[in-house]
């Protein structure tokens, strides 16, 4: 008898544990409803710098290399293979070797050479005579010094230094591989891929199409017979489609905290996930001009803000402090807590750190009979002007009025690039989660995304030494002590890094957010629909 | 009556003129262009690629270039290319003008026909609840914000119905395919036939103080009679003034209702365009919407002349 119960108990705890869509094999068929937030300017993932490109073009194409599609932490150790069969590094870590795969079609029936991995580096790096009609991430590239075509499956990357992060680059979202054979002006309105999803159709304001590719390389795969993007720019419209289940998933990292309780509450089956998406907002300070050429009034503006402050406003408590680099867990390079807190403006106390604001203020000659007045530059939109709004009542308290000068996006960076601003309020979404690109792209002097003009040859060189760095804790050591110097400096005080929400339905089998980059997971191969 | 129909003609083509003019110089007033925003907000800004998207674009051609160039095209049929799709501004704008013509004409229509006759019940029974709760009905679509009314709509129809009706290009049951137009019709109208509604009360009210209406009734014409044929007939004329004006306006109402309801129309197109700087759409869409109110109000004038003989337009 008692064997008898031992039995049932076992064969229960056996059902209870049992989740059917683990076993399940995936079913293939039905089309993947997403609404978009917005309509691209063009189909290229290259000349463009959102992941409004990304999501519904990225399951066009392959790389020569990816973030596994599966692991919510971007890092080099979640690279897979993909176009490349395999990699190697020669010794001096200065050639970068792929294989590539000969059995690869493009979708107009063309085979996949390494011609065009030639094709589309020489064009990245402005080397090509076709031109994309703009190229904005050609810095990521400034230490390649040629790709060759070592015949028709194997290519190398030629490097003016070792760059051991050159692989997290190839291996991001917006590191496609380009055919030779269409032009990039075509590749803005009908792109041709080698990836699991055909291009069918783009309308403007209306809606991407994608259908399956038949003859994708990885056999039995995609299971979807196509994507549908349809584009609403109306968020409250976009989110009730999704609660009245017009719509499978909602666009990736889009909904708002908010948002994600109403959708919780009125579709409480659906499958919700609030994950960092690798986007600081920053304050850009003008250091050219007064009174911000002076440090201690622009640390006294680091002392004076209360960064939980903005969070719990914003936020409801679930975003993250950090530096430059996105905190931990989900961020690789964050420096620890206890070295964060030693940073002017990180410590706990913050009436202590207002006091010694105060106190730098008076020294730089301002007080409360003579505040200082100026205007806070952000751009028109919710996310940029909401902070901004907080970090005006802030900074009141170390005798600064400042007021809002809100403006148009298409004038945003034109301003800031003319430095026709003191204070400005800034967004910064980092596609890879490494330093190489996050340091070189918004403190090296002279970059083009460097807006404050910040610029220090002494921390530039540590650039180029974490850079060359391949002993991964060593390099992680001097990372830190560079966000270190960065906040410091004042150089572009962060503020906050925040997180954002994912819905889709219970059907929808094999989504992964990713945790350190909104730009990198949305290949969709293996996404299938449970019904 | 020739004469006058060629003055206003000819009217209509410097009305165009001026407008044509007005558009296109006002664009170009306003800071940053297509290859600003394509530009900068990538970060990027290489000012060599940004002279060549220009020059490619012919934005760098004198203003004045820009203008006859687009004109000439315009004339024989060549509206240009949009800046980003890259395709026939033509191709872009053709498919969404049933789609937006449609949603107005059903607004105009629900307008119309609700809020004529409620005028009239309202005026024909003054002072009396039925008119107080008219009167609030009329007032109430005065003050709502139609985007506000269109939110409240769609939340209205996933609590209720658990559906919601935004636009499908495939609708698969006419009843979808009604819904899609009707709702966002009605949102959108509701404001129109309320205006509708108090301007032909209060016309209505004049007109039945008047003492044709007295010795129309001391003939023992029937109330029906007095109130729609003897009455309403000469009430409609600042009535249909009002529908002329409200499907000039209509295009305002239609920017916020298409983007609530996701309706792929030239309204929220010509937002959009706005946004990404894209001229050649721009230009062409307000000459479209210029040369709609132009025509309208032609239309209206001649209704007069057909609905009020008194009327009569003389050489």
């Amino acid at each position: 008898m008692r064997s008898v119960q031992a039995l049932a108990v076992a064969i229960l705890a056996m059902l209870t544990a049992y989740d059917p869509t683990l076993a399940a094999e995936p079913k293939p068929g039905g089309i993947f409803r997403i609404y978009h937030r917005d309509s691209p300017g063009s189909a290229s993932i290259h000349e463009g710098a959102t992941y409004s490109l990304n999501v519904p073009f990225m399951p066009i194409f392959n790389n020569l290399v990816l973030y596994d599609q599966h692991k919510a932490q971007n890092s080099l150790d979640t690279i897979v293979p993909e176009l490349a069969q395999s990699w190697a590094w020669s010794g001096d870590g200065k050639k970068l070797t792929f294989k590539l795969r000969n059995d690869v079609k493009w979708h107009d029936g063309k085979p996949f050479t390494a011609a065009d991995v030639k094709c589309t580096f020489d064009m990245l790096m402005g080397k090509s005579q076709q031109k994309f009609r703009q190229n904005p991430r050609k810095s990521w590239y400034d230490q390649v010094e040629d790709v060759t075509a070592n015949g028709d499956y194997e290519a190398s990357f030629n490097l003016k230094r070792p760059q051991p992060s050159l692989l997290a680059l190839l291996a991001s979202g917006y590191t496609p591989i380009y055919p030779c054979h269409v032009s990039p002006g075509d590749m803005r309105t009908k792109p041709v891929g080698t990836g699991p999803f055909k291009f069918v159709e783009f309308k403007a304001n209306e809606s991407i199409k994608l259908t399956k590719n038949p003859d994708y390389w990885k056999k039995g795969l995609p299971y979807l017979d196509g994507i549908e993007f349809t584009i609403i720019t109306n968020r409250s419209t976009a989110v009730l489609g999704f609660i009245s289940g017009k719509f499978d998933m909602t666009f990736p990292t889009e909904v708002t905290i908010p948002l994600l309780k109403d959708v919780k509450a009125q579709a409480p089956n659906a499958v919700c996930v609030l994950e960092p998406n690798n986007v600081s907002t920053n304050i850009i300070v003008n250091s050219s001009n007064p009174p911000f050429d002076n440090i201690d009034v622009r640390r006294a503006l680091a002392l004076a803000l209360d960064r939980k402050a903005f969070i719990q406003i914003q936020f409801e408590g679930q975003a993250d402090i950090g530096g430059t680099m996105q905190p931990g867990p989900a961020g690789l390079w964050a420096m620890p807590k206890e070295m964060l807190e030693t940073i002017p403006g990180y410590g706990p106390d913050i009436e202590k750190n207002r006091d010694e604001a105060r106190k730098l203020m008076q020294k730089a000659g301002f007080g409360p009979d003579k505040r200082l007045a100026i205007k806070i530059a952000t751009r028109n939109i919710p996310i940029y002007r909401d902070p901004a709004i907080v970090l005006i009542d802030q900074i009141k308290s170390i005798y600064i009025d400042a007021e809002l000068d809100v403006v148009d996006t298409a004038q945003w960076f034109p301003k800031v690039a003319r430095k026709d601003y003191s204070l400005g309020l800034n967004l910064t979404g980092n596609a890879v989660d490494d330093p190489d690109q996050s340091f070189y792209e918004n403190y090296a002097c002279g970059s083009e995304r460097n807006y404050t003009g910040y610029c220090n040859r002494e921390i530039e060189k540590l650039f180029d030494q974490q850079s060359a760095e391949p002993d991964l804790n060593k390099r992680k050591k001097l990372v830190w002590e560079i966000d270190k110097k960065l906040q410091e400096d004042v150089a572009r005080p962060i503020i906050f890094h925040s997180r954002s929400g994912t819905c889709w339905q219970p059907y929808v089998k094999n989504i992964t957010i990713m945790s350190n980059s909104s730009y990198n997971g949305f290949r969709y191969e293996d996404v299938w629909l449970d019904k | 009556m020739f004469a006058y129909l060629v003055r206003r003609l000819a009217l209509m083509l410097v009305t165009l003129f001026g407008i044509s003019v007005i558009v296109f110089v006002l664009l170009r007033i306003v800071p940053g262009n297509i290859v600003d925003i394509l530009f900068d907000a990538a970060g990027f800004v290489d000012p060599t690629d940004k002279a060549n998207l220009e020059k490619e674009l012919g934005l760098s051609d004198p203003i004045v270039v820009q203008y006859f160039k687009w004109i000439g095209g315009l004339l024989q049929g060549d509206l240009g290319y949009s800046y980003v799709s890259e395709k026939p501004a033509l191709q872009e704008i053709l498919p969404r003008i049933p789609i937006t013509a449609k949603l107005a004409g059903l607004a105009l229509l629900f307008s119309a026909s609700i809020g004529i006759p409620l005028g009239v019940i309202s005026a024909v029974h003054q002072g009396t609840k039925l008119d107080y709760t008219l009167r609030v009905i009329s007032l109430s679509g005065l003050s709502l914000p139609s985007f506000w009314l269109g939110l409240l709509i769609l939340m209205a129809s996933v609590s209720m119905f658990g559906a919601m009706p935004i636009f499908n290009p495939n609708p698969r049951m006419w009843t979808e395919a009604f819904a899609i137009y009707a709702v966002p019709a009605m949102a959108v109208g509701f404001r129109s036939a309320a205006l509708t509604m108090r301007i032909t009360r209060s016309s209505m009210l004049e007109i039945l103080r008047q003492d044709y209406i007295r010795t129309a009734r001391a003939k023992g014409a029937s109330e029906a009679s007095v109130n729609y044929h003897h009455a309403l007939k000469n009430a409609v004329l600042p009535v249909i003034t009002v529908i002329g004006i409200e499907a000039a306006f209509l295009i305002g109402g239609l920017i916020v209702t298409e983007t609530v309801f996701n309706i792929p129309g030239i309204a929220r197109f010509l937002v959009e365009a706005l946004r990404w700087r894209d001229y050649p759409i721009v230009q062409n869409l307000v000459m479209f919407i210029a040369v709609v109110v132009v025509t309208a109000n032609f239309i209206v004038d001649m209704l007069y002349a057909a609905i009020d003989p008194r009327i009569r337009y003389g050489d």
